[in-house]
């Protein structure tokens, strides 16, 4: 489904973020790419939907080549790829119903969508995305009125109101309480199951993404250190990513979070 | 996940409509039809006498060529004359107004004076400040005579209201704790003010001066018209004759100046911020 | 700090000996100027005039009181004619100054090289040169009249626009952009979705700041033939009607204590 070959990005400065970076990921796979800040996590997801340009090597979605498409041609490819924000980055001054549609703006032209005039299949579908998330009632309140947990809900129904076939998402959690991490993360994964997308999932919680995913890859110094089950992170493992910590009780802690919430439920 | 009930399927299929900024219907339309009311009202009034108008383009191209070959030297002692007074009177006034500007904004300030001295210093900058420049000249020329002493002065008692607002303002907002402190060394009045007070404004002072140099500059280019001295009758006299290239040199000088003054006040407010 | 050992004994001083030298010199110039300066007003000024200038001024003073209140019925359409200058200027203004500032900002201009320093110095040359001047010349180009003074104002509120509105695009929050960029959105389309309501706010503040100076400059406009209440004073200098003459003060200085209110009511309400 997605396929990247060789991708390298190498910044002005020199500073090499991606050094031929290859992935493969099948239809309707949720995998979380970890690794310590500066790793280049958020280079890779940037540089597959282009808001990073890649020095060099290939991105196939589907059966189309990315890196060489033009302008027009990329923005069409890009209504197939939802993308979800660390910071959630909405359009603070604009309505909650505002920005969900702004999700469709790939496919309605600019002067519909300048005067707010979607098609009602777009206006439906998002009231149901809305009622999906549980935001419904709030259609129509200004998104800097929201809380962090409803705004990333905003986020995430703005990225699937794209139709996509693959999420892009960006630290999901990182401004979030560890309770709305959770419900976040999971609501994610469950649209993710629904709708057959896959997902890759920028994430440093260790302990969280493997809660979530099916597959995880571990990133050190823009090179692919890790590939493969979440329980296959051995404390080895995780200090070859993130260099010498001890690991033992970050992986103890996380189970005994589990069981936890396994007796509350 | 639903924080409260929504009853979905009464919603879908039903239009949507970005709510109005203004809630109320009646305002929003008094406001809109009120405002196109106005515009037709101003229009209707405005007599543009389109051939005149027609007439002038010829004229303003001509304008807009001679920048592209500006006369700097025929009039060049006029012009060197002008520019010589409108920068002594900017200098001039900058130091006498910003001199007076600091006692007054320490009395326009109420963490620092007491009521009265308040009461009168504000009194001042708002004088100052109602009346503009050009007016004020029109009235100093009619008491002092012609010359750049109506200007000079023109241009320093606009200082103090600018000036002094903006820097009382600041010390009005300092730093409470570290004036305090100076105060409870058992420090004079005097001490305080140059201890506690001045360190924490200086660098706002000292950008707001020299924003207003720039001011005053631009201000003493039209005080000429007036009579009141500077650049701005050399070009009075040069749009009166059409000498549009003799203008537009005057034009150029005016922009030149100003932009460096204005590279000059970027670097220094960088430095003492 | 430096310290200095004199005869055996430490003493603080301000400045270093140089330092401190340095620092007089610097005065020494200041002053020099300063008096250089006054000296060339002092020599162009007619000192014979000053010494008799309490005399004028009081003069002045009686002939003025009070105003001639009832001239202000003749005051109408010149109040009218310097509201439409500064509201036309203003509205003018704005939509020619945002098309220069979304060119003049370092992040959404299309060249940096080539586009970007002509919007600037579009925005340098209308902001150095006052409304008035702007006014001389129309009225050169066009002919003296209310329609000289709202392109005058138009034109000189051009640069003091779009420079407060390019530095407040460059301030926008780019993720905003980036998500709406990454929805497939074009060029247009991001902008009226990722940058415009960002910068709302502060283009509504700009509009009513610049138009409470407006109504401020286009009082004055007058006095070299662009219309409005302006043209009145100085016909009234002319035949120094004084009476006339203090009335119109007295309505221009009401008129931007209003403005003045007016602004800072609707910026209160905006922001």
């Amino acid at each position: 489904m997605l396929r990247l070959e060789k991708l390298v990005k190498t910044y002005k400065t020199g500073d090499q973020a991606l050094k031929a970076v290859e992935i493969d990921v099948p239809e309707g796979q949720v995998l979380a790419l970890i690794g310590p800040s500066g790793a280049g996590k958020s280079t890779l997801i940037r540089c597959i939907n282009r808001l990073v340009e890649p020095t060099s090597g290939k991105v196939y979605l589907g059966d189309t080549e990315l890196t060489g498409l033009s302008s027009g041609a990329l923005r069409r490819e890009r209504r197939r790829m939802g993308m979800i924000f660390q910071e959630y980055a909405l359009v603070e001054r604009l309505s909650v119903m505002e920005n969900v549609l702004s999700g469709r703006l790939g496919y309605v032209g600019f002067w519909r969508s300048f005067l707010r005039r979607y098609p009602q299949a777009d206006v439906d579908e998002a009231f149901r995305l809305l009622d999906r998330v549980g935001l419904a009632h709030m259609a129509d309140k200004r998104a800097d009125e929201l809380s962090g947990g409803q705004r990333q809900r905003v986020g995430i129904c703005r990225a699937l109101i794209q139709n996509p076939a693959l999420l892009l998402v960006d630290e999901p959690t990182a401004s979030l309480d560890p309770k709305t991490s959770r419900q976040i993360m999971r609501l994610i994964c469950e649209l993710c199951k629904e709708r057959g997308l896959a997902a890759i999932i920028n994430i440093h919680d260790v302990a969280l993404a493997q809660m979530f995913v099916q597959r995880v890859i571990g990133l050190r110094f823009g090179a692919v250190v890790y590939d493969g089950p979440p329980d296959g992170l051995s404390p080895d493992k995780l200090t070859e990513i993130y260099g010498e910590e001890d690991w033992e009780a970050t992986i103890e802690a996380v189970e005994d979070e589990d069981d936890a919430e396994v007796a509350a439920q | 996940m639903s924080d409260i009930a929504f009853d979905i399927s009464s919603r879908v299929g039903k239009p949507w409509k970005k709510p109005p900024f203004v809630k109320r219907a009646w305002l929003r339309w008094t406001l809109i039809l009120g405002f196109i009311a106005y515009l037709i009202a101003a229009y209707m009034t405005i007599e543009v006498n389109w051939s005149r108008v027609y007439e002038g383009l010829e004229r303003g191209k001509q304008f807009i060529l001679a920048f592209t070959a500006p006369d700097f030297t025929s009039r060049s002692g006029d012009i060197y004359e002008g520019m010589v007074e409108s920068i002594v009177m900017t200098v001039a006034a900058s130091v006498v107004g910003i001199a007076i500007s600091i006692p007054i904004a320490l009395g326009a300030a109420r963490n620092v004076a007491p009521l009265p001295v308040y009461l009168i210093c504000r009194g001042i900058i708002a004088v100052s400040r109602a009346l503009q420049e050009i007016i004020v000249a029109i009235l100093l020329v009619a008491i002092f005579g012609f010359g750049p002493l109506a200007g000079f002065l023109t241009l320093s008692f606009a200082t103090i209201g600018f000036l002094s607002k903006l820097l009382a303002e600041d010390i009005e907002s300092m730093d409470k704790v570290q004036a305090e402190a100076i105060k409870a060394s058992g420090a004079r009045w005097t001490q305080w003010i140059n201890y506690g007070v001045q360190p924490q404004v200086m660098p706002r002072l000292i950008g707001l001066s020299i924003y207003r140099i720039d001011i005053n500059f631009r201000e003493s280019a039209i005080l000429g018209l007036v009579g009141a001295g500077g650049i701005g009758a050399t070009l009075n006299t040069a749009f009166d004759r059409y000498e549009y290239d003799t203008a537009a040199a005057i034009l150029l000088i005016i922009i030149v100046i100003v932009m460096a003054l204005e590279y000059v006040s970027g670097i220094v407010r960088a430095r003492v911020q | 700090m430096p310290v200095q050992e004199r005869g055996g004994q430490k003493v603080w001083q301000r400045r270093s000996g140089r330092e401190s030298l340095w620092h007089w010199v610097m005065w020494l110039i200041g002053v020099a100027i300063f008096a250089y300066c006054w000296q060339q007003i002092s020599e162009a000024t007619t000192w014979f005039f000053v010494y008799d200038a309490p005399r004028i001024a009081n003069d002045i003073w009686t002939r003025a009181t009070p105003p001639r209140w009832e001239y202000i019925t003749q005051l109408g359409k010149p109040i009218w004619d310097t509201l439409n200058i500064a509201t036309l200027g203003t509205i003018i203004a704005l939509i020619l100054a945002v098309p220069v500032a979304f060119l003049a900002a370092r992040n959404t201009t299309p060249s940096a090289l080539i586009i970007r320093p002509i919007a600037l110095l579009i925005i340098v040359s209308t902001r150095s040169i006052n409304s008035l001047i702007w006014a001389l010349l129309l009225i050169a180009i066009i002919g003296p009249g209310v329609f000289a003074g709202v392109i005058a104002i138009a034109i000189r509120s051009i640069g003091f626009c779009a420079k407060l509105l390019y530095e407040a695009i460059e301030e926008i929050d780019e993720t905003q952009v980036e998500a709406i960029t990454a929805t497939g959105a074009s060029r247009w389309q991001v902008m009226a979705y990722g940058i415009v309501p960002q910068i709302l706010p502060a283009f509504a503040g700009i509009a009513v700041f610049r138009w409470d100076i407006n109504i401020r400059e286009s009082t004055v406009l007058g006095l070299v033939g662009a219309g409005g209440i302006g043209l009145q004073l100085s016909s009234s200098l002319n035949v120094l009607a004084w009476p006339q003459v203090s009335l119109i003060l007295l309505v221009i200085l009401a008129a931007v204590v209003i403005s003045e209110w007016v602004s800072a009511k609707v910026r209160g309400a905006i922001i």
